[in-house]
């Protein structure tokens, strides 16, 4: 007797929990879940939208007018940065997720600026290389 | 047993933001991503290493083209198309470019409606997005059939240095990939939208748990990084 009462309060809360669940992953149902960042106005979406076709045009806009030197670098890594923040932070979420995730995710890739550094000093040591020992090839 | 404990329900009201809250997160024996489920978090990790990855092709192709003695070819030249009589320069890229922002874009809308639990505008664009994946894919395809045409090959090819073949087939071949598994999971995910999986909690391909649409989300993680990898490809491979 007792044994099924006890089994009874566990399922009893185990159906409390997955309605807990179920009202959390309804979305909007609570004003917490809507906290999370699981829904956002269409007008958010459209703007980045929008953003993100104007930067593009923008980046091709350097290639069609024939911009050269540092100037046409700085401004594809402007939009490019642009994009790119905008991709992660509005349409993957990021912006509402908690920092503990976020430099989880966002910091590690930047151990690959080092080693660009690292095969950029290389690149061009191979560079100078093959312009001395090589030059008559080229 | 459906009550698998999820993060949402983490007393997060309670818990510490800013850094405070990072130390909190990562201290003390527990789960350290209180707004990301398991699937979330293993997207996102699965997400670093694909950085990871398309970060060496990218760096390989900036040292091979730093240390060739040849000038690099001019993809803007390579990739100009003729149109209405007039040479256009990189137009193809171009499009292919504001192709894929589109699929973002619906991709977002379709995450917003799925979870607004909005099955049938959910299911179409998920398919939407697809269409659009798949013909950036076929776009690719005619990108590739004309620079072999032209003799592009990846040991050589008629305009410059030998490397550049090969770091466009490897670089765009790799993301072609990504773009066409993206497209075989959308569809999948669509299916099962449409059909309701999410709400009646039937155990198929990617589904397990009644009333839960973050599938969507985490598919569009993926989805949104191959865009994501594509802005890098287009800076650096295609306009630099």
């Amino acid at each position: 007797m007792t044994s099924t009462t006890k089994t009874d309060r566990v399922d009893a809360t185990v159906v409390a929990h997955t309605e807990i669940a179920r009202s959390h992953h309804a979305g909007a149902a609570t004003p917490k879940a809507h906290a999370h960042g699981r829904q956002h106005p269409l007008k958010l979406y459209f703007t980045v939208w929008i953003l993100l076709f104007v930067l593009s045009a923008g980046s091709y806009a350097v290639d069609y007018f024939n911009f050269h030197g540092y100037l046409r670098w700085t401004l594809i890594i402007a939009f490019m940065l642009m994009k790119a923040g905008l991709i992660v932070a509005v349409f993957m979420h990021m912006a509402w997720e908690r920092l503990a995730l976020v430099y989880a995710i966002l910091l590690p890739p930047l151990a690959v600026l080092v080693f660009m550094g690292i095969m950029a000093i290389e690149g061009y040591y191979t560079n100078f290389s093959r312009l001395v020992f090589f030059a008559s090839k080229s | 047993m459906s009550s698998e404990p999820t993060t949402t329900s983490d007393h997060l009201s309670q818990r510490p933001s800013g850094l405070l809250g990072v130390m909190a997160d990562w201290s003390s024996d527990q789960r350290s991503f209180k707004t990301a489920s398991w699937r979330k978090a293993m997207m996102w990790i699965f997400l670093v290493s694909d950085t990871f990855i398309f970060s060496c092709f990218l760096i390989s192709y900036m040292t091979v083209r730093i240390s060739t003695t040849v000038d690099w070819p001019n993809p803007s030249e390579i990739f100009a198309l003729e149109l209405y009589g007039r040479k256009i320069p990189l137009i193809l890229i171009a499009i292919m470019t504001f192709d894929l922002i589109t699929s973002s874009g619906t991709m977002a809308l379709a995450v917003n409606y799925a979870y607004a639990r909005k099955r049938r505008p959910a299911a179409i664009l998920l398919v939407a997005t697809a269409v659009i994946g798949a013909a950036f894919v076929g776009m690719q395809a005619f990108e590739w059939s004309k620079l072999i045409h032209e003799g592009v090959r990846p040991w050589g090819n008629p305009f410059g240095a030998a490397q550049f073949g090969s770091s466009f087939f490897m670089i765009t071949g790799f993301h072609g990939f990504h773009v066409s598994m993206g497209v075989i999971a959308l569809l999948i995910i669509a299916r099962n939208v449409w059909r309701g999986d999410y709400d009646s909690g039937r155990r198929t391909t990617y589904s397990h748990r009644a009333g839960d649409y973050e599938i969507v989300e985490v598919v569009g993680l993926y989805w949104h990084f191959v865009d994501l990898v594509w802005v890098f490809i287009f800076a650096f491979f295609y306009l630099w």
